[in-house]
């Protein structure tokens, strides 16, 4: 649970970033390399990451394709717009002076 | 780009569902194939419905796709429905189309703005005052000079224009001798730039071609006319045109879209005032006046000051008019100079066609607005039973948590679809029936041209309606099933009766609406048709009149021989000759005096009429002889009964003398005949004479006759089959007698009632449709209401209760209702009929016909639509209906 707790807010973040190194992911393959770079402490709930993709969709930070899979199935990946470079910009500079802020009152208070 | 991909989501939500249900699927074989457990796979995602729903939400343009959906179930009730449905879009598409074809006259005639700058800036001058017979009427004619003062007077704080009326003219192009008319209209050489005009072809009439009389031979075009005549011909500058005697070059084609400040009526011709010769004349009102105010300038401030100070300077110079009013007795003058000057808004134009029509323009207005009405009512009932029998559907979707807003959204889709569909059968009937109306106030001679775009002024009308017509049809309905409380809809019902009594309402509302339209209605037919029936006093059958004009004038003489060459031409039953023709549009008046003495208090008209005229015409003589061919006038004179009964009360005529005026010729009454017609149908009869059409000057000779109008009595039934073969006798001839207008007797009556045989039918028209539309309405409620109380009728019928309980029961509250919105109708109708008593011939609406005629149609129609409903109940089978239970 505490696991989600510390996405609150930071799931586009973390998709971005993900996507901004390897684009056409399918959702698993994101959700899998949230917990594998994060050291399988980040944990996307599937229930919440659908939701966040099709809304960053929307907003045209990402783009998604359908492809076929060697398997034959079809999957949907996902890859960054110029506009989702933008926002991640945005997005980290953001958690960057909050990580900070955050830091400091750990340290000071 | 997302919105727009949301709305385009919205149209394929179910694509969508499978999509998003592939992708979850897709994730968790990945899952199962990277090692989880397929049970802990599926249960990670929750619930899949939910995560499907939210997925589905984010893409989705939401309030869209609910609308859809809604658009699709309100399709399918409609369809499920069909014969209502039919019914409730015709019935509101004639509605709707009768509306917008209304405003698109009225807007077209009173309302839509010259296409000119300034059109709000601009006002014309009239004159308010007692006419001869006492009434007050207003005077919109002006002389140049009196117009030049004021123009001078004012010039600091507006312009004044001078415009005549566009005149039916007898003009000829250079190169053919064939006359032809156009509309011809003088304005003053500020017209144009003032207006704000630039030219089509070639350049305008400017403020230096009004400089002197004679001085500036030019003519503008208008684009219409250019168009229609010469086919956008740029050759036609340089061109000259004759009318009378006088030349005038071609120097420009006007605007496209401008066609004149007559609405109605389309000019052909703009030539400077200063060219017609009545613009010296002192004495002489023969055009209007239009003030435009500077650019900047407050109306609301400036307007009185104006108005004062245009009529202090006015009658300042009535006043020291010497030639004003030469003649005129000290009464008269009084009477002429006590006048008040009166300024109106005419950016819209100014018109007669406006004048006539305004108030008929307006009942119409009422009569469509009603119709309209009573198809929504219709309407709104129809759904109002709909929704009652949903009712427990609406209570299921309120507890399964619907929000109020959506099942008012749901219905209100349904009334939108309604007048969509309807709005898009009543635009082809508004674009049909526009130009059909307009065409029934055409007379031949004069036709109103007008012009009637689609334009966005009718759109915005249209869309405007639609909205009255969707919150009209759907609110109540919606409203009132939106407020069902589902636990009590569900257990069957709070009260059963609610919808019934909103039905009741609405019957009584109908029926008044449809008598108010009745009663109107047949007050209009009435007058129509006694109008019609008025005896004449003269026959029209076979009679043709061919109105000729000889230039500077011809003899008697020759007038009289070429009557004779046409009583020699095949067909030709007799001719006769006259002055102008009865109910003509001419009339001319004088003062008459007996024995020397005073004139009389009110002017007396009169005719010229060659020997023969009479018996043509089937005009009897009460007492003495016609004219014989010696007679001349001034000299012998028939009179008729009312100048008989009038000037010498209770003697014989014949045989006395009066004279036009004091110390004039002395004319001696040699017949008399009974009053016939001889101007206005509607007008009672008045004092008028005739006078040989054989005018002898002061020392006794002849002198000659500028017009006269030909009366042709033909053998063969169509008087118009010979009009060209004897207007072409008459130019043969070449005795400076030209036709300029032919017609026949019969048309120049019919013309008389044009405007009264347009409200009438009309009013026939949708005192008929109101009448089908209420039928309707009662049939559906009544229908309605048998089937609800199948149940209590059946049991009543079980206990013994005789039929003529089970009649009374279904029917006494529905004609209640009739009663009550008749007697409703009734009492808006005489408010209505105030307003518009000039408007009927010889009708009162207070005449015990009027009220009865339309009692027995709206009690008739009850009746018939009333029959099924009971003949259903009677046959209700209570053994059937028990058994149901």
């Amino acid at each position: 649970m505490a696991k989600t707790d510390a996405l609150q807010g930071s799931l586009d973040l973390l998709v971005l970033k993900i996507l901004s190194r390897r684009p056409r992911l399918h959702g698993y393959a994101i959700m899998a390399a949230i917990a594998d770079t994060s050291g399988e402490v980040l944990r996307a709930e599937e229930g919440s990451l659908y939701p966040a993709l099709y809304r960053m969709e929307e907003a045209g930070w990402i783009r998604a394709e359908w492809i076929k899979k060697d398997t034959g199935r079809r999957a949907r990946v996902y890859e960054l717009t110029a506009a989702g470079k933008k926002q991640l910009g945005a997005e980290e500079s953001r958690w960057q002076a909050v990580s900070v802020a955050i830091n400091r009152v750990l340290r000071e208070a | 780009m997302s919105l727009w991909s949301r709305i385009s989501n919205a149209f394929r939500g179910d694509r969508l569902n499978r999509e998003i249900d592939e992708e979850m699927q897709s994730h968790i074989d990945e899952a199962i194939a990277s090692g989880r457990d397929p049970g802990e796979a599926r249960r990670a995602f929750g619930s899949a419905l939910l995560v499907r729903e939210t997925s589905h939400g984010i893409r989705v343009a939401g309030s869209l796709e609910s609308l859809l959906a809604d658009i699709r179930f309100g399709w399918r009730q409609l369809w499920r429905n069909k014969v209502t449905s039919l019914a409730a879009v015709l019935s509101l598409a004639l509605g709707i189309g009768s509306c917008v074809a209304a405003f698109r006259l009225i807007d077209a005639l009173l309302w839509r703005p010259l296409p000119i700058s300034g059109a709000n800036r601009l006002f014309a001058l009239s004159r308010k005052l007692i006419g001869p017979e006492g009434k007050p009427i207003e005077d919109r004619y002006w002389s140049t000079p009196d117009f030049n003062v004021m123009r001078t007077a004012v010039k600091d704080q507006a312009d004044l224009i001078a415009i005549s009326d566009a005149d039916r003219t007898d003009i000829t192009w250079s190169t053919d001798d064939e006359i032809e008319k156009a509309h011809v209209v003088y304005v003053s050489g500020n017209m144009f730039p003032l207006f704000g005009l630039e030219p089509a072809l070639g350049r305008l009439l400017a403020p230096a071609d009004d400089r002197g009389p004679g001085l500036a031979p030019y003519a503008v075009l208008s684009c219409d006319y250019w168009n229609h005549r010469f086919g956008r011909d740029p050759r036609v500058l340089g061109r000259s045109v004759h009318i009378e005697d006088q030349v005038f070059e071609i120097i420009g084609v006007g605007p496209r879209d401008f066609t004149g400040t007559e609405t109605g009526t389309v000019t052909d011709l703009f030539l400077p005032l200063s060219m017609n010769s009545l613009s010296t004349r002192n004495g002489v009102s023969w055009h209007h006046t239009f003030l435009m105010l500077k650019p900047g300038v407050n109306p609301t401030t400036t307007l009185e000051p104006l108005r004062q100070h245009l009529s202090a300077v006015s009658h300042a110079f009535e006043t020291a008019c010497s030639t004003c009013f030469r003649g005129a007795t000290q009464a008269t003058r009084d009477r002429l100079l006590n006048k008040t000057l009166v300024l109106n808004p005419a950016g819209a134009g100014i018109s007669e066609l406006q004048k006539e029509y305004r108030r008929y323009l307006g009942v119409l207005g009422l009569l469509v607005v009603l119709v309209l009405l009573i198809a929504c009512v219709n309407v709104a009932n129809m759904m109002t039973a709909q929704a009652a029998a949903r009712a427990q559907e609406m209570a299921l979707r309120i507890s399964i948590g619907a929000g109020r807003r959506r099942l008012i959204q749901l219905i209100l889709t349904q009334s939108a679809l309604l007048a969509l569909l309807a709005s898009a059968v009543g635009a082809l009937f508004a674009a049909w029936s526009a130009p059909f109306v307009l065409g029934l106030v055409n007379p031949p001679d004069t036709p109103a041209r007008l012009d009637l775009p689609a334009d966005g002024r009718v759109l915005l009308f249209g869309l405007a309606l639609i909205l009255v017509v969707v919150l009209l049809l759907g609110l109540l309905p919606a409203l009132r099933a939106s407020a069902v409380r589902p636990v009590a809809a569900l257990k069957g019902g709070e009260d059963p009766h609610s919808p019934r009594r909103f039905m009741r309402v609405a019957i009584a509302l109908q029926v008044a609406f449809c008598v108010l339209v009745l009663f109107l209605s047949s007050l209009f037919v009435t007058s129509f048709q006694r109008l019609q029936n008025r005896p004449l006093g003269f026959s029209t059958d076979r009679l043709l009149l061919l109105q000729t004009v000889a230039g500077k004038g011809q003899l008697p003489v020759v007038w009289d021989q070429t009557a004779e060459a046409l009583r020699a031409a095949p067909g030709v039953d007799s001719v006769a000759i006259a002055g102008w023709p009865l109910l003509g549009r001419i009339k001319i008046n004088t003062d008459v005096s007996i024995n020397n003495g005073p004139p009389s208090p009110t002017p007396v008209f009169f005719l010229y009429i060659s020997p023969g005229w009479l018996s043509t015409m089937k005009i009897p003589l009460i007492a003495g002889r016609d004219f014989r061919p010696e007679d001349a006038s001034p000299g012998a004179a028939i009179v008729n009964e009312t100048f008989a009964k009038t000037f010498f009360p209770g003697e014989d005529p014949v045989g006395r003398t009066f004279s036009r005026g004091v110390h004039h010729p002395i004319n001696k009454i040699v017949g008399v005949t009974p009053d016939v017609p001889d101007h206005d149908l509607r007008e009672p009869n008045r004092a008028l004479f005739y006078m040989p059409f054989n005018p002898v000057g002061d020392n006794g000779a002849p002198t000659p006759a500028e017009f006269g109008t030909f009366v042709v009595h033909t053998k063969a039934g169509n008087p118009l089959a010979l009009a060209d073969s004897l207007r072409q006798l008459i130019a043969e001839r070449r005795n400076g007698l030209r036709v300029s207008n032919v017609t026949t007797q019969l048309d120049l009556v019919r013309d008389q009632t044009i405007r009264e045989r347009l409200i009438a039918t009309l009013g026939g028209f949708f005192a008929a449709v109101a009448l089908l539309l209420a039928g309707i309405g009662l049939y559906a409620v009544l229908n309605y209401s048998v089937l609800q109380r199948r149940r209590e009728i059946g049991i009543r019928m079980a206990i013994g209760s005789s039929r003529t309980s089970i009649v009374r029961l279904v029917t006494f509250d529905s004609f209640l209702m009739i009663a009550l919105g008749g007697c409703a109708g009734l009492v808006l109708g005489f408010g209505a009929a105030r307003y518009v008593t000039s408007l009927f011939y010889q009708v009162k609406a207070t005449d015990s016909e009027m009220i009865v005629l339309p009692a027995c149609a709206i009690l008739l129609t009850a009746l018939l639509a009333t029959l099924p409903a009971v003949l259903r109940a009677l046959r209700t089978d209570p053994t059937e209906i028990l058994r149901a239970e």
